[in-house]
């Protein structure tokens, strides 16, 4: 296995894009990626593409072919990856384990999704498709319904209150304001969570993450040579993935991810780091419970002790552990097949110290989390500087 | 969203009667039913298996932003229900004059579950009530 590394990224801003569709977006980010890396058009040997619903939301799939098409790469193979929300982090394991084994040198991994062409209910339908189809969705469980479940018994089992979920929302938006690619860059107070519209007890407007475009990618390439084309290459150290049952009621526990705990586990053996070694990290906020949970899943909490620490600040902007510096899924936005590479952009920004207004003082280790459905998927990086 | 009458007709069974299954080696009970056991893989026997439906509230949520098959229902809540037999379940928990609260005990009820159109099929579907 070769060591990989990150050579490039590139970002749209994400929001409400109403003057580009998925083609363009794509595009925009591919473009910017490339030049990033210092590559040619005929360099890339690859592309992954990633986004969950295109069909639903523009009526588009085959999406793969399209993102290499418009960015001028001739004839080469493209390959769409579909695993929910989890798309995009399923995406860069696929062209890290492309790049590792030696198959190809330069690869480019490309997310998008383009969600604003349809109603709030046809999207919560599309979205819906994250969990089980037959037995969730098919009684009009929802998707923020099946966090809110998740929610209730987390309340329950640790005593969680719902400013303590509200607390998530604020730090997001705070960091959000500071990043330029950013869908909401307004700072929000917890009575502004508190008093929002009721989406899925106890979850409320400002407790999910918001429907977004945007298209996100990266680059990779075998450390070897990533000198070549960058002078600060971000080496990928641990790529993990897990599953799990598709239904949330099939599992043992409503308040653990165990797709994020296995995932977790083997990113750090295989990375030979622990928790406090990482300085700065991304984790998959869909909705503000789900913040509290990865929390505690990824080690950084125990059980039931992740809320009251991230209300008491402890996961603000360098303080003890800086989490969701892009403003997360919640503040940045989340163009779901685009979130798990927006997360490596932001992690590469930070540890190559160009996140400007929210840098993360001496980034050295950084992490993405990228969870799909109610956790039937979860997607793990580790990822240092190298000097 | 159902619009084929087919992927109704296909979970009758499981959707109006509970009916669930069980592996005959290591005695584990499925509600959906499935084809291969989680503990035993394929090298088992599965039997069908009837839930009463009885059981108590492990979670729940009302819903006020719905999927759009489910429209015309919000708000409406959904438990996770604990059956007596152990597994948990997800289903829709029908008004009462009572709260739902974790711990509650529900039993099974059939009711309709939505209409699609005004021809289209009339969807049924176990739910519960509290005791």
């Amino acid at each position: 296995m070769r060591d990989v590394a990150i050579i490039g990224i590139g970002l749209t801003k994400f929001g409400e894009r109403w003057e580009h569709g998925m083609r363009e977006l794509m595009a925009e980010a591919g473009v910017k990626a490339i030049t990033d890396a210092n590559i040619g058009s005929k360099d890339v040997e690859i592309v992954y593409g990633s986004t969950m619903a295109s069909g639903r939301f523009v009526g588009q799939e085959h999406m793969a072919a399209l993102l290499a098409d418009q960015l001028g790469f001739k004839n080469i193979p493209a390959v769409r990856i579909e695993n929910a929300c989890a798309s995009g982090g399923s995406a860069l394991r696929q062209g890290y384990m492309a790049v590792a084994s030696g198959m190809h040198n330069i690869v480019v991994v490309g997310g998008v999704e383009k969600m604003t062409d349809v109603t709030t209910s046809e999207a919560t339908t599309a979205l819906g498709g994250a969990g089980d189809q037959e037995w969730e969705l098919s009684q009009g469980i929802t998707f923020p319904g099946l966090y809110a479940l998740m929610a209730k018994r987390h309340m329950y089992e640790y005593g969680t209150t719902e400013e303590q979920l509200a607390s998530v929302a604020v730090k997001n938006h705070e960091n959000a304001t500071k990043n330029e690619y950013a869908q909401f860059r307004k700072p929000i107070t917890i009575q502004d969570v508190l008093n929002s519209k009721m989406v899925a007890e106890p979850l409320k407007v400002f407790d999910c993450s918001p429907i977004s475009d945007g298209a996100a990618v990266v680059v990779l390439a075998p450390l070897e040579i990533a000198k070549k084309y960058n002078d600060t290459p971000i080496k990928i150290v641990a790529s993990e993935q897990a599953s799990d049952t598709l239904g949330l009621s099939e599992r043992q526990s409503l308040t653990e991810i165990k797709a994020t705990k296995i995932s977790a586990l083997n990113a750090y053996k295989n990375a030979g780091v622990k928790p406090s070694d990482i300085d700065v990290v991304e984790v998959h906020d869909c909705f503000t419970i789900a913040e509290i949970l990865a929390m505690e899943d990824l080690g950084f909490y125990e059980k039931g002790k992740a809320a009251k620490a991230i209300f008491d600040g402890e996961t603000r902007l360098n303080s003890k552990l800086s989490v969701n510096t892009s403003g997360g899924l919640k503040g940045c936005g989340h163009p779901v097949g685009a979130t798990g590479i927006k997360q490596a952009v932001e992690i590469t920004m930070q540890l190559r110290g160009e996140a400007k207004g929210r840098q993360v003082n001496g980034a050295e280790i950084g992490m993405t989390h990228n969870v799909g459905g109610s956790g039937a998927t979860a997607v793990v990086h580790i990822m240092k500087r190298v000097n | 969203m159902e619009k084929a009458s087919a992927s109704a007709w296909r979970k009758f069974s499981a959707r109006y009667n509970m009916i669930g299954n069980v592996c005959k080696t290591c005695n584990t009970k499925y509600f959906p039913p499935r084809i291969v056991c989680k503990n035993c893989g394929r090298n088992t026997k599965m039997e069908s298996f009837a839930f009463t439906g009885n059981g108590e509230i492990f979670s729940f949520t009302k819903i006020h932003v719905p999927s759009e098959a489910f429209k015309e229902s919000a708000p409406y809540v959904i438990g996770v229900i604990k059956l007596d037999e152990g597994p948990l379940v997800e289903g829709h928990i029908v008004e009462s004059s009572k709260e739902p609260q974790i711990g509650a005990k529900v039993k099974q009820v059939f009711r309709r579950m939505y209409t699609d159109g005004e021809e289209g099929l009339i969807t049924y579907h176990f739910k519960f009530e509290l005791i």
